[in-house]
């Protein structure tokens, strides 16, 4: 029952459960086998079941193993019916997957917690990322836990509450003078030549199987079926591929029924080289220079946008962008209808929603799931110029009822 | 013209272990004909049939997309740093 190797995604090459990446042959990506000893269906749900309130319930499908000691327990986040926003929308099923709410309040943790159980696996002493703030703090958080050093490469620019909440946990931050694409080639560079667990390089097919969970968990808690659409952020592309294949692994092992689910990835308009492609009606993903308030999306090469754009057409969804506008405007939606603060990303994700939704692209009886994947909260500057001011009184009752009632028409 | 061309693990087994490797060419395009000169099946693991770079390959010159550059004609100049290195992508489900 487990991992058992790993094969390139394009010539099928086999490798060892080794700390490698790449295919020697094609330079293809690698990608983690199993095998599940013919258990399936009911067998899976129970042992699925019977395990912890976190993505190590799902132990089975990923291809490292929990370190108790090191657990941060990420994961098995609400699955929250919105009526409120549906209703603005005009879906009648709407369901937002909060994934706010994590160890360090973005989905990053998922794939983060198996990083670190990777790192442990091959006993690197140093836990590293390339990373647009939210992966930094994961990656610095688990590091603490586990006891290990955490180097972080963050681009400049990113938003000042990723940066302290990182700092917090004592990694080394190595700001870099450019943009996530150069600090990414920069980690690829740094992995050939030093002996570091780079969470998204070198043991990137076990720190990516952890996006799976997001597409295990809206399945179990859909009562074990997939929903007919899901909505996600695409900035690298991996949380997008991913969640398609654990619903596809669910299906393939009779753990849910068969079923399409419409893949629908957001992207922003100032760097949307997918939604681009998309478009275009093309297989080429043209890279871009980044330009857009949704920093932790601000991917303008990315690793997996050719897979995005084959599933999002194969699964009769889509990959559409909004503006920064659009995106404050879903941000601002999101939370006055479901009390639920999100960071740009979430915006996006929201924003794509709602333009797809106003176009009549998607059915209103749909069940669509939005997966929010950050919080608000390391993104303030992105919304406090939108935001009303307080209203300021005198600690009198006649100055609130003139500077509060009268106004609200009380 | 010098430029130097850091070498990736993958093609290392064809520079024999090598890591930097000198060239003197006017242009990516050269530089990858010299690479191939030396290092004989170099070239096909980097472009395809049509020449163009692989889908899976980024190639930098100075720290720069060579698609933002002029591709295989980005010129090389004497001291330039090029850098192969693999586009790394999570993958998905195969298909069949």
């Amino acid at each position: 029952m487990g991992a058992t190797g790993l094969v390139c995604r394009e010539c099928g090459r086999r490798y060892a459960l080794d700390p490698i990446f790449v295919c020697d042959a094609c330079f293809g990506p690698l990608e983690v086998e199993y095998d599940h000893d013919g258990l399936n269906g009911e067998a899976l749900r129970t042992r699925i079941l019977s395990g912890p309130p976190s993505i190590w319930r799902y132990q089975d499908f990923l291809p490292v193993q929990r370190v108790p000691a090191w657990d941060l327990a990420p994961g098995y986040t609400p699955l929250v019916r919105a009526e409120r926003l549906g209703k603005a929308l005009g879906l009648n099923r709407l369901y937002l997957k909060d994934d706010t709410r994590n160890p360090t309040w973005s989905f990053k943790d998922r794939v983060v917690a198996c990083a670190v159980a990777a790192a442990r696996m091959f006993r690197f002493d140093v836990l590293s990322c390339a990373s647009t703030g939210n992966l930094a703090n994961a990656v610095a958080a688990h590091a603490a836990k586990a006891g290990l050093r955490a180097v972080v490469f963050i681009p400049t620019g990113i938003e000042r509450a990723k940066v302290v909440a990182t700092s917090m946990y004592r990694p080394t931050i190595v700001e870099v003078e450019g943009t996530y694409d150069d600090v990414n080639r920069l980690c690829l560079e740094i992995g050939e030549e030093h002996r570091w667990a780079i969470a998204n390089v070198n043991v990137r097919p076990y720190y990516s199987e952890g996006a799976k969970t997001l597409g295990f968990e809206v399945a179990e808690q859909l009562g074990w079926q997939a929903p007919d659409r899901v909505v996600a952020p695409v900035g690298s592309g991996n949380m997008f591929v991913k969640i398609h294949k654990g619903l596809e692994e669910f299906q393939q092992l009779g753990v849910i029924a068969a079923h399409r689910v419409r893949m629908t990835g957001a992207q922003a308009e100032g760097c949307g080289p997918v939604a681009t492609a998309y478009r275009a009606q093309t297989d080429t993903v043209v890279p871009v220079i980044p330009e857009t308030l949704a920093k932790s999306i601000a991917i303008g090469n990315p690793a997996d946008g050719h897979y995005v754009l084959d599933i999002a057409r194969r699964s009769g969804g889509a990959v559409e962008s909004v503006t920064d506008h659009e995106t404050v405007e879903a941000i601002r939606l999101l939370a006055e209808t479901e009390g639920l603060f999100t960071e740009p990303t979430g915006g996006v994700t929201v924003g794509v929603l709602r333009k797809l939704a106003l176009a009549g692209a998607v059915d209103p009886d749909e069940t669509v799931v939005a997966i929010i994947s950050g919080i608000g909260l390391k993104a303030l500057e992105a919304v406090e110029s939108h935001l009303p001011a307080a209203v300021r009184i005198k600690p009198t009752l006649a100055s609130f009822e003139e500077r509060v009632l009268q106004p609200a028409g009380a | 013209m010098a430029a130097r061309v850091r070498i990736p693990t993958p093609l290392r087994q064809l520079t024999k272990g090598e890591r930097l490797i000198e060239v003197g060419a006017a242009d990516l395009g050269q530089a990858i004909d010299e690479l191939d000169r030396r290092f004989p099946g170099f070239r096909a693991r980097l472009l395809d049939e049509h020449g163009e770079v692989l889908r899976f390959v980024n190639i930098f010159v100075n720290e720069r997309d060579v698609r933002f550059l002029g591709g295989l004609r980005t010129p090389l100049a004497d001291g330039a740093e090029v850098s192969i290195v693999p586009a790394m992508a999570g993958g998905a489900v195969p298909r069949d």
